[in-house]
């Protein structure tokens, strides 16, 4: 049993949660579907940048979630991440005036807090997170571990049992390799938009990042793999 | 090609970045690489189970933490 909390859902966007937000002057409020709610975020944005806390808060409350998962992902430490969290919501609403609708709103809050939990990490891990182009030990590639996963190996565990997994292999990762991972697979975010986060050339960020999949994978090996561990 | 260039090029190839004379060669190997293929189908999953993730909710105390930072530090910003 993995002793630490997680923060993996398996499943689809479109089931989780999603609050929902009414207009402070509407004059019949009523809550509408999420799939229509997502689209009133230009609104949102407009109304907090006017000075409407409320429309601040519910974009806080949307993503929320997902902002602790980047902010979690990148420190590996909770009370980091928590700290990271509320400082790039704190700092978003204070530069919200710069942000002009180029980007989806979530994505210009990513960066602000990649860069919070980047400080966070450096602050407790100095020299950890680092910006050569070659790390050490970088040339030993080959997977070790190699074994049958059969056709669906997530379906062998209870979702819990499953975010436990998730977090663990990816808390075990070195911070050069897992910030990498966090950004690219998990955010999705763009190999050039990772790189520039991270003040990486695409050559290192695409090493890291290849590094980064062949370590998850060969640790995942040992939960899916036929047979093992239960 | 052998198995240490194709696992040195998985990553660019899963992202289909590989340039089509290479992606064939990699591909004619894996066609006589049982190791190499399951590399790849493995890799390919794992990036496919991160990222078909969603978060959970925050752990207890942090999102009371959070909204009562924002109502003390957040005062309507003036027109």
């Amino acid at each position: 049993m993995i002793g630490h909390e997680s923060w993996y859902f398996l499943g689809s966007e479109a089931t989780a949660k999603s609050p929902t937000w009414t207009p402070v002057n509407a004059p019949n409020p009523h809550p509408l579907p999420s799939s229509v709610v997502r689209d009133d975020e230009p609104a949102l944005v407009a109304a907090a940048k006017r000075g409407e806390v409320s429309a601040f808060e519910e974009l806080v409350t949307r993503y929320e979630r997902k902002i602790f998962r980047v902010t979690r992902n990148i420190t590996g430490n909770l009370q980091d991440a928590e700290d990271a969290m509320q400082e790039a919501f704190l700092k978003s609403y204070e530069h919200l005036t710069n942000f002009k609708g180029d980007s989806r709103f979530y994505t210009w809050l990513v960066r602000i807090a990649v860069n919070e939990a980047l400080m966070k990490l450096r602050r407790r891990h100095p020299g950890e997170f680092s910006i050569d182009e070659e790390l050490p030990g970088s040339e030993d590639l080959m997977p070790r571990e190699l074994d049958d996963w059969g056709p669906t190996p997530e379906e062998r565990y209870q979702q819990v049992q499953m975010q436990e997994i998730l977090s663990d292999a990816i808390d075990k990762l070195e911070p050069d390799f897992r910030v990498v991972f966090v950004l690219r697979d998990v955010e999705e975010l763009s190999t050039e938009e990772t790189a520039k986060l991270l003040g990486l050339s695409i050559t290192a960020t695409k090493s890291r990042l290849l590094r980064a999949r062949l370590k998850l994978r060969q640790r995942l090996n040992r939960y899916f793999r036929e047979g093992g561990p239960n | 090609m052998n198995c240490k260039h194709v696992i040195r090029e998985i990553s660019n190839y899963i992202d289909g970045e590989l340039d089509p004379a290479l992606k064939q060669e990699l591909e004619r190997h894996l066609q006589h690489c049982e190791d190499c293929t399951m590399i790849v189908d493995q890799t390919r999953k794992t990036i496919k189970i991160y990222s078909g993730s969603v978060p959970v909710d925050l752990p207890s105390g942090v999102k009371s933490r959070l909204h009562a930072a924002l109502h003390k530090k957040l005062p309507p910003r003036s027109v």
